[in-house]
């Protein structure tokens, strides 16, 4: 009699239950987010901003039905920590990936999530990041190529400037923004004045605000991290530079404005998400993340929140998890603030993954964001 | 022109607290032949220290200064004696390099875990704002840095070379063996080194924390240039130690503003290699023989 061959049976039965364990049990969402070294600030907040959605999300019983099982692990902002974490959360299953939110570590991470088919979200800004065919990157915030031009009009009309000095931070993040900014200004024939560049961490701004100002240019731009920001806002009173300082997203963020104190106070950007927003969903979102963490959120907390949101209206659309139906289904997309108000603003995903939503300019006075004004989306959400 | 003489002050003013940390270097060295790679989280620790008693205990900035110098000299000046560099230095140098290296690192991530990784704002003590004198603007915070260290700098001196605990100190430093003939107490004075070390710390962290922001990395570049300058000046003066942290300061600012911001921080390296080649013993230092 032929011998029942066990090993094959066993390892197939090992698949199955494999498969079926996947489709019980809590979903495992993995967060690779710098919760130390130069980009603390944003991934904290990223980190805190999906931690609350994911609360909230299993508080209402979760997505179709089953909890949400969030890891998040520390990159040190260090693209190879970065990239060793990615691959650690495929080890891990992760049904979705959420960060890095530094363009530099993402660009380098996301080759392992792309490879094992598992969505990964950004707070990254870098245009480069969606322009490598990955089908399976999505943004939480603007591309810097959708941003620049609105703020570069912004200081044609607005601010009247001819030339513009920008002090970049030189990590892909700046560059990125650098580069799409310059084109942009180009666009509306304004000059660049000055192009300083600084380090990632830098902490001493005096030779950069001084370039600046022996430029003579109508404006700065401003685009450096949070805590570079901070730091150069400071420089810029110090040596009392009086002509508009203007950024885009980080400048006026929370974490900046209470690192620089008074020195923020004048400063005007560009912002996808501020929690000064007039929405009530955006207000309610403020309120509620005071309430847990003690202390104001800025864009990021919003980018991964509003992300975590994105994953569940995505899941339940497709009504399953299903990483590269997920992938599929979000690709073309428009989520809208009334169905899931955690989404925050209505929103609109194109075929890259990049997004598309209102965006706000805001004016730091006495220490807070003031929103000056509301600006469309590039293209109407349908 | 205006431009040259406001990059030389704000360079100096930098330089005065790099000179602070590196005069910390060379008293240590003179005096007990430590060299101390923890010294830029000598910075950093007074500072979240400072923080603490502002933000927490609710004290003005002057207390929380004062109890910052009294907490720092049992802690950073006191303790660091006893329990690292008097058991290691009897066993030469390199281990108490390796060890002060490792206690940089154990310092960074204690407070990094233990208390926050991001960076934390600190008010500076001197107001906003710019003082004219005709077409030159320097800001008060340049200003009262430069008094500030200036005033420190001068009492140090003063204390070194007017009193008698100075003068024995500087005995020590000099030859240990004959202070001790001549009856002084050689461990007594070793100590007050490190309790002066830590102070001068502290008075660092006041000054240089407000543009820096309180982090705890933020002594891995002032403790960098900091030696940097000690090497410059020469290790074993302490006028060399000045002149060191005021040169890297200014030559940083110069070339910041007239080649590129991107070349600023390379530069303390630049000179220090140039030094190391050309004057081993620093700019004031003098050459130390070793009898055999």
């Amino acid at each position: 009699m032929k011998k029942f061959n066990l090993i094959p049976v066993s390892l197939f039965g090992l698949v199955v239950a494999n498969g079926c364990f996947a489709q019980q049990g809590p979903i495992p969402i993995v967060g690779l987010v710098e919760l130390s070294g130069t980009g603390a600030t944003a991934g904290t907040n990223f980190d805190n901003g999906v931690k609350l959605a994911v609360k909230e999300i299993n508080a209402a019983g979760g997505i179709l039905g089953r909890k949400i099982q969030y890891t998040s692990m520390d990159t040190q902002s260090a693209p190879q920590t970065a990239k060793a974490l990615a691959q650690k959360a495929v080890d891990e299953k992760a049904y979705v990936v959420m960060g890095p939110v530094f363009s530099g570590s993402f660009i380098v991470s996301m080759a392992e999530t792309k490879r094992a088919e598992i969505p990964n979200f950004t707070g990254g800004e870098a245009a480069n990041i969606t322009q490598q065919g990955n089908p399976y990157v999505f943004r939480t915030s603007f591309t810097q190529s959708t941003a620049m031009p609105k703020l570069a009009r912004y200081i044609k009309d607005a601010v009247k400037a001819k030339t513009v000095a920008i002090v970049w931070v030189n990590n892909d993040f700046g560059k990125g923004g650098r580069d799409s900014m310059t084109k942009a200004l180009e666009a509306q024939g304004i000059k660049v004045a000055a192009d300083v560049s600084t380090d990632p961490g830098q902490v001493d701004f005096s030779a950069a605000v001084l370039k600046v100002k022996q430029s003579n240019a109508d404006a700065a731009f401003v685009y450096t991290n949070e805590e570079e920001s901070a730091r150069a806002l400071r420089e810029f009173r110090k040596q009392g530079y009086a002509k508009p300082i203007i950024g885009e997203t980080t400048l006026t963020g929370q974490k900046v404005i209470e690192l620089a104190g008074d020195a923020a106070n004048g400063a005007v950007a560009h912002v996808g998400l501020t929690v000064d927003a007039p929405q009530p969903q955006i207000k309610a979102f403020d309120q509620k993340f005071q309430a847990e963490y003690k202390y104001k959120s800025d864009h990021n907390g919003m980018k991964g929140y509003s992300g975590m949101y994105v994953v569940k209206a995505i899941t339940e659309k497709v009504g399953k998890l299903d990483s590269k139906e997920f992938a599929k289904a979000l690709h073309g997309a428009t989520i809208r603030a009334k169905d899931y108000p955690g989404v925050l603003l209505d929103v609109h995903f194109d075929a890259n993954g990049d997004l598309d939503r209102e965006s706000f300019l805001v004016k730091v006075e006495g220490g807070k964001q003031v929103v000056t004004a509301t600006l469309p989306p590039v293209s109407p959400i349908q | 022109m205006v431009d040259l003489v406001q990059l030389i002050i704000s360079g100096t003013a930098t330089g005065a607290i790099y000179a602070l940390c590196a005069l910390g270097f060379t008293l240590l060295w003179q005096a007990s032949g430590t060299i101390n790679f923890a010294q830029g989280e000598f910075v950093m620790v007074p500072a979240f220290l400072m923080l603490f008693f502002i933000n927490t205990a609710g004290l003005p900035m002057w207390v929380a200064f004062l109890l910052t110098c009294l907490v720092a000299m049992v802690l950073l000046g006191y303790t660091f004696k006893r329990a690292m560099v008097d058991p290691l230095i009897r066993h030469g140098v390199i281990p108490l390099v390796i060890a002060t290296l490792g206690l940089s690192i154990g310092v960074k991530q204690l407070v990094k875990a233990g208390v926050t990784a991001q960076a934390q704002p600190f008010n500076s003590i001197f107001p906003d704002g710019l003082l004219s004198l005709g077409a030159l603007k320097v800001s008060y915070m340049d200003v009262g840095t430069l008094v500030l260290a200036g005033l420190i700098v001068i009492s140090l001196q003063t204390f070194l070379n007017r009193t008698v605990t100075g003068r024995a100190m500087q005995a020590v430093a000099q030859n240990t063996d004959s202070a001790r003939v001549l009856g002084i107490n050689v461990a007594r004075m070793v100590l007050y080194t490190f309790l002066i070390n830590a102070v001068l710390s502290v008075v660092a962290a006041l000054l240089v924390t407000p543009t820096y922001l309180a982090k705890f990395d933020m002594g891995e570049s002032i403790g960098l240039k900091a030696f940097y300058a000690a090497i410059i000046g020469g290790f074993n003066q302490t006028r060399g130690a000045l002149l060191g942290g005021v040169l890297v300061g200014v030559l940083e600012n110069l070339t910041g503003a007239y080649i590129s911001p991107a070349y600023k921080e390379g530069v303390a390296l630049m000179l220090f290699l140039v030094v190391i080649i050309f004057k081993p013993e620093g700019l004031l230092g003098k050459t130390e023989e070793r009898k055999v």
